[in-house]
């Protein structure tokens, strides 16, 4: 919302200087987002005549001009303009001057060898309408060396506010006058309302057929001259950003822009008989005074003429058939209400923006119908002349009176502030509410233009808003006793120390979107349509992602085609399964592409491998407290991953993380070049480590003895997994055995094609004596035969 | 010269002559071995008279001794040498690179949420969650903010396909559903925060169509704006650590606040830099007030009993003031040069106790 200065103080009586009000603005909760010092800008240009104006010696188009700029003697300008000529009034600007329009400064300078001290202006050089034909000629009258912009009335400030949707009152310059007088700025001028008597009775009657339209006031002036209107009201709608069209449209412009009051004008002559307010029909159509032609879909608040043509869409634009011309005489003044929900509506279906609009779906003041349509048409009497009829009224006014009542105490209550109760009254009695005071409460009937107050917290908002929230004490938040108690639970807190053990092991934590494009869905198992948006911003991120994978290994490819192909990345947060609101898994995923160790001179380089992702997983997990000795690998990770070269770490029959080369023809289709290994730690389904009450940790047992290891070489099958090995020599002698760690796989001479050579170390933990050689090999044996059992695989000669 | 003292002088000028530890070893087997030189003159004593064995055999091992200590001091020296010299050998390059250790980072939304949850857990709060896919009610309804009401436009929301219950599914546009979700759940009073994901459709240089808030919500008894004002001041001064930052509350509108406020705080934009601080200039980074009577009732709160105030903040806005990084879409872009500036070391756990940055 933009008004002028000047504007505001036709409303408002006050001497306070600009930066007072506009300070007090934004503590009323009306944010001054700019102010522009029109007068500043066009401080350096003065009126000045030309006294001479001769051809140009070296070029046809250009004029050699002699001016008087009211200060010493003649000043030579070479000015290109068709309109240069000895005699006008011009608007003058020195070397020195910035030029509104294009931020230049100008400077004294030679035009084809001319020497030119000086420019003649353009309204649109000093950014005052689009005219660029010709300089400004002023009238003969204007006093020559005196500064422009405080004739012509310029030297004013434009202010700039942001309102929330609750202030539509301030969407008009008397409501923010209003709110200023209340908070003791200046003293708010009455507006003159008083009823414009009727000379002749309505010729037009309107009926009401929707409910969409609860009042509508209609009056013919008969024998107007719609020309252009006065500079005053052009000048006013100019500096707000409007562009002036003619006095009867520039009339309801204003009404719009200074009481909120937006109406519409018909020329009378092109509407047949009485008017009709209905739901449109869809198919109707309508050329509004956009220019654009609409097609109504059905239930739309419209107005209609005898003709059942839609002559105008209620609330939101009117139409070019009955809109008013150079030529229209009589009018029909249009003052009407219409619900915000429909205006809304319309305005989302058709696309329209308006000044109109935005008003009437947040709620124009019901009580203005009338005393709208009577300052209409005083306006429209004082510029364009003509006569009144009666003014027609269909419907009445929707009943706003909603006494409220406010405890006094309330204030400081919730407020945390005293405001004496004669504040609380006078400020609310400021802002146009009704009051009085009964059994200590106050009583509030709030205006009619202030819908959005509907309680007591209202009330107390506006006390505080005018008392001003800057006078309300800083309180600290009162503290239990003793120590705060934890903040985040368990869950939380492992998820973030899954997130800084995956960045301790060297990966880059990135924030990737949630959704993503439903091909590159796909490749990880698809999203069902219930996770499609139904509106994406744009089809790369029109789905919700079902693996936080795709997002990963896409930016891995964006990081390789800058030159880093080495990388490694993880990210934790949402996978999505289903539109539920279980239906969210939160995951910790990595991927690494390239070399897992980079060149060096002390070791070779390697790519990155399934077991690199492997690792990631596994210390994930054992960072979140899952239990990662009793975890089983299998075999069947999804078709994202390389087939052969991928596994699920398991707890029973629940995968808690997956693991493994991404899939050739996943990072073919995301165009990326591999090796690029991932994995997928589920957080949600960890077990959480069972409490049993204290924080003590289980007595630690050492023995005495030392232990002893014994290696062992098994052949066995090549498609054997060695952790079946493992497992099975674990088991032998659960006593005795502690730890079996796997040191060697070998395939190649020596063995038998189709089978591979594992080698194990069983680390033996004595209890209570030193074993004898006879109790070792009696282990090693059982060793020997578990495995064997397990696998198939004998022991290596 | 007897004997005696010729074979020592011989056999001190032979140690003192070794050239190395296996020289040395000939030289004492030389002298004092089975078969060596005093060895074979102490043998030969057996023919003399006691008292002269008794002079002679004090003699010999007065000799004897003296050889010992030389050839240890000799053998000491070439102890020595020989280290000094297998040392010299072993030599290298420490210039060289140390092993590459790849040295990971934690994002700086990660870590700003961990600051923030760092301070408001010393002020009693704990952190609460909910699912990014929310029903309408929760994201608008529930917070006072009906179907057909401007506020919905101004919250540019991500749709999707109805539940099976028929109701409305949206991204959430705000955390304030964990509002909704956290009065639902529980009986006041309640002090939370709700970090997370957050979605509307708008995509320019200044938004993303996904990003993170923190929600607050603290509902009690006697809670008033006064306590809403002073639980910023302290947050956003321990938050930017700046002693003297001051706070500007502006009266606003928020469907699910009333009275609702904007918070601004002081900086300054003196020759294009912003410096935070109480300089005469504000800068928005918040929306808050106090929780609206009906938002209270819809989650079956007592309205006459109870109330308390909400908040809700940007956190990439934050996490750019604070840390001066310039481009709010490079946030969710995963550049790896970007990752490495802007990212924080792991050990680098935000504490009150330890300091909140380092």
């Amino acid at each position: 919302m933009k008004f002028t200065l000047s504007w505001l103080k036709q409303h408002l009586e006050t001497d306070a200087p600009l930066d007072v009000i506009t300070d007090k603005l934004t503590s009323l909760g009306l944010e001054v987002e700019g102010v522009e010092d029109t007068g500043k800008a066009l401080a350096p240009f003065v009126i000045a005549k030309v006294l001479s104006a001769e051809k140009h010696p070296n070029a046809d188009k250009l004029r050699v001009a002699m001016v008087d700029t009211g200060t010493g003697g003649p000043i030579q300008v070479v000015c290109g303009a068709p309109n240069c000529r000895a005699g006008i009034t011009v608007v003058f600007a020195s070397p020195g001057a910035v030029i509104p329009a294009t931020g230049d400064t100008l400077k004294v300078g030679a035009i084809r060898g001319v020497e030119s001290r000086g420019m003649l202006c353009s309204e649109r050089e000093l950014n005052l309408s689009d005219e660029h034909n010709g300089i400004i000629e002023l009238p003969e009258e204007a006093p020559v060396g005196a500064s422009f912009a405080a004739w012509r009335k310029l030297d004013d400030a434009v202010i700039e506010i942001s309102l929330t949707p609750d202030r539509v009152d301030c969407a008009g310059v008397h409501g923010i006058a209003r709110d200023l007088a209340a908070a003791d700025v200046g003293t708010l001028r009455p507006l003159n309302t008083a009823p414009v008597p009727g000379v002749f009775p309505a010729p037009v009657k309107v009926a009401l057929e929707t409910a969409a339209c609860p009042q509508f006031a209609a009056r013919v002036v008969r024998g107007v001259r719609n020309g252009p209107s006065p500079q005053w009201l052009q000048d006013k709608l100019t500096a707000v950003g409007l562009r002036p069209i003619s006095a009867l449209v520039d009339i309801t412009n204003l009404m719009t822009m200074d009481q909120v009051r937006p109406l519409h004008v018909f020329d009378a002559a092109k509407v047949r008989g009485d008017l009709t307010v209905r739901d449109s029909k869809a198919g109707e159509t309508l050329l509004a005074l956009n220019g654009k032609e609409y097609t109504l879909p059905a239930g739309l608040a419209v107005i209609a003429d005898a003709s059942g043509a839609v002559l105008s869409l209620g609330g939101v634009m009117g139409g070019e058939s009955t809109g008013v011309s150079e030529t229209t005489t009589d009018v029909i003044i249009e003052a009407a209400l219409f619900e915000p929900a429909k205006v809304a509506e319309a305005g989302r279906a058709l696309q329209i923006d308006s000044d109109a609009r935005y008003r009437f779906e947040r709620g124009v003041d019901p009580a203005t119908v009338v005393s709208g349509i009577e300052q209409a048409t005083r306006l429209v009497l004082e510029l364009c002349g003509g006569e009144a009829g009666e003014v027609f009224v269909a419907g009445a006014e929707p009943a706003w009176r909603r006494p409220l009542t406010l405890r006094p105490a309330r204030v400081a209550h919730l407020g945390g502030v005293d405001v004496p109760e004669a504040d609380q009254l006078r400020i609310l009695t400021a802002l146009g509410f009704e009051t009085s005071r009964k059994d200590g409460l106050i009583h509030a009937v709030p205006p009619s233009w202030r819908a959005d107050v509907q309680g007591e917290a209202d009330l107390v908002e506006e006390v505080l808003r005018i008392h001003g929230f800057d006078a309300i004490p800083t309180t600290s938040l009162p503290r239990d006793e003793g120590l705060p108690k934890v903040a985040v639970t368990p869950k939380q807190r492992r998820t973030a120390t899954v997130r800084r053990l995956l960045a301790g092991r060297g990966m880059l934590e990135a924030i990737t979107w949630s959704f993503l494009a439903p091909e590159t869905a796909k490749l990880f198992g698809g999203a069902p349509e219930e996770l499609a948006l139904l509106n994406p911003i744009s089809a790369d991120l029109a789905i919700m992602r079902p693996s936080v994978l795709a997002n990963l290994a896409a930016a891995a490819g964006r990081n390789a085609a800058r030159g880093y192909a080495d990388l490694a990345l993880f990210e934790v947060g949402p996978a999505f399964r289903d539109g539920s609101e279980k239906g969210q898994d939160l995951v910790a995923a990595g991927v690494r592409a390239g070399l897992a160790v980079a060149r060096h001179w002390a070791k070779g380089t390697r790519p990155v491998d399934a077991y690199d992702a492997k690792a990631d997983a596994i210390a994930a997990l054992e960072a979140a407290g899952a239990p990662t000795a009793n975890l089983v690998v299998s075999t069947d990770a999804p078709g994202w991953y390389h087939p052969g070269r991928s596994g699920c770490l398991r707890l029973g029959p629940t995968v808690l993380a997956r693991f493994g080369e991404l899939h050739p023809a996943v990072l073919e289709a995301l165009d990326l070049t591999g090796p690029l290994v991932a994995f997928e730690v589920f957080l949600d389904v960890i077990p959480q480590p069972k409490k049993k009450g204290g924080t003590e940790k289980p007595k630690l047992e050492l023995s005495a003895f030392q232990p002893i290891s014994r290696d062992f070489a098994f052949v066995v099958e090549a498609e054997v997994e060695a952790d079946r090995l493992v497992r099975a020599a674990k088991g032998a002698d659960k006593a005795l055995i502690t730890g079996v760690q796997l040191f060697d796989v070998y395939q190649g001479p020596g063995v038998e094609t189709g089978f591979k050579s594992i080698a194990l170390s069983v680390t033996l933990q004595p209890v209570d004596k030193t074993l004898t050689d006879v109790e070792i090999e009696a282990v090693a044996a059982k060793v020997v035969a578990a495995v064997t059992k397990a696998t198939g695989a004998v022991l290596r000669g | 010269m007897n004997i005696l003292d010729s074979l020592k002088a011989d056999l001190l000028a032979a140690a003192a002559a070794a050239p190395d530890l296996a020289a040395l070893e000939e030289v004492r087997v030389d002298a004092l071995g089975k078969k060596g030189r005093i060895t074979g003159l102490m043998k030969d004593m057996g023919s003399l008279t006691p008292d002269e064995r008794r002079e002679r055999g004090q003699a010999l091992n007065a000799v004897k001794e003296e050889i010992s200590l030389a050839l240890d001091a000799r053998r000491q020296v070439l102890k020595a040498e020989a280290l000094a010299q297998k040392l010299e050998a072993e030599r290298i390059d420490v210039s060289l690179p140390a092993r590459p250790e790849v040295e990971g980072r934690v994002h700086p939304i990660s870590q700003t949420v961990e600051e923030m949850i760092a301070i408001f857990a010393d002020m009693g709060f704990t952190v609460a969650e909910g699912p990014d896919i929310e029903t309408d009610f929760n994201n608008f309804t529930a917070l006072n903010i009906p179907p057909e009401h401007p506020a919905r436009q101004m919250h540019d929301t991500f749709y999707l396909p109805n539940g099976p219950d028929g109701d409305t599914r949206v991204l959430r546009t705000h955390t304030s559903p964990v509002q909704i979700r956290t009065m639902l759940a529980g009986e006041p009073p309640i002090r939370i925060i709700a970090p997370g994901r957050t979605y509307r459709s708008d995509y320019d240089q200044t938004h993303t169509p996904m990003f993170h808030q923190i929600e607050g919500l603290v509902i009690g008894e006697n809670i008033h704006m006064g306590h809403l004002k002073g639980t910023l001041l302290e947050f956003c001064r321990a938050f930017f650590q700046v002693d003297d930052l001051p706070l500007r509350f502006r009266p606003s509108f928020f469907p699910f606040t009333e009275p609702s406020a904007e918070v601004d705080i002081g900086c300054s934009r003196k020759g294009g830099e912003l410096k935070l601080g109480n300089h005469g200039d504000w800068l928005e980074i918040l929306g808050c007030g106090m929780v609206h009577p009906k938002v209270l009732e819809n989650c079956g709160i007592d309205s006459t009993r109870w109330q308390g105030f909400a908040f809700g903040m940007g956190i990439e806005r934050v996490a750019m003031l604070k840390y001066g990084i310039p481009d709010l879409r490079t946030f969710f872009e995963a550049d790896l040069r970007w990752l490495k500036h802007y990212g924080f070391v792991p050990l680098d756990v935000p504490s009150l106790a330890q300091g909140l940055t380092r």
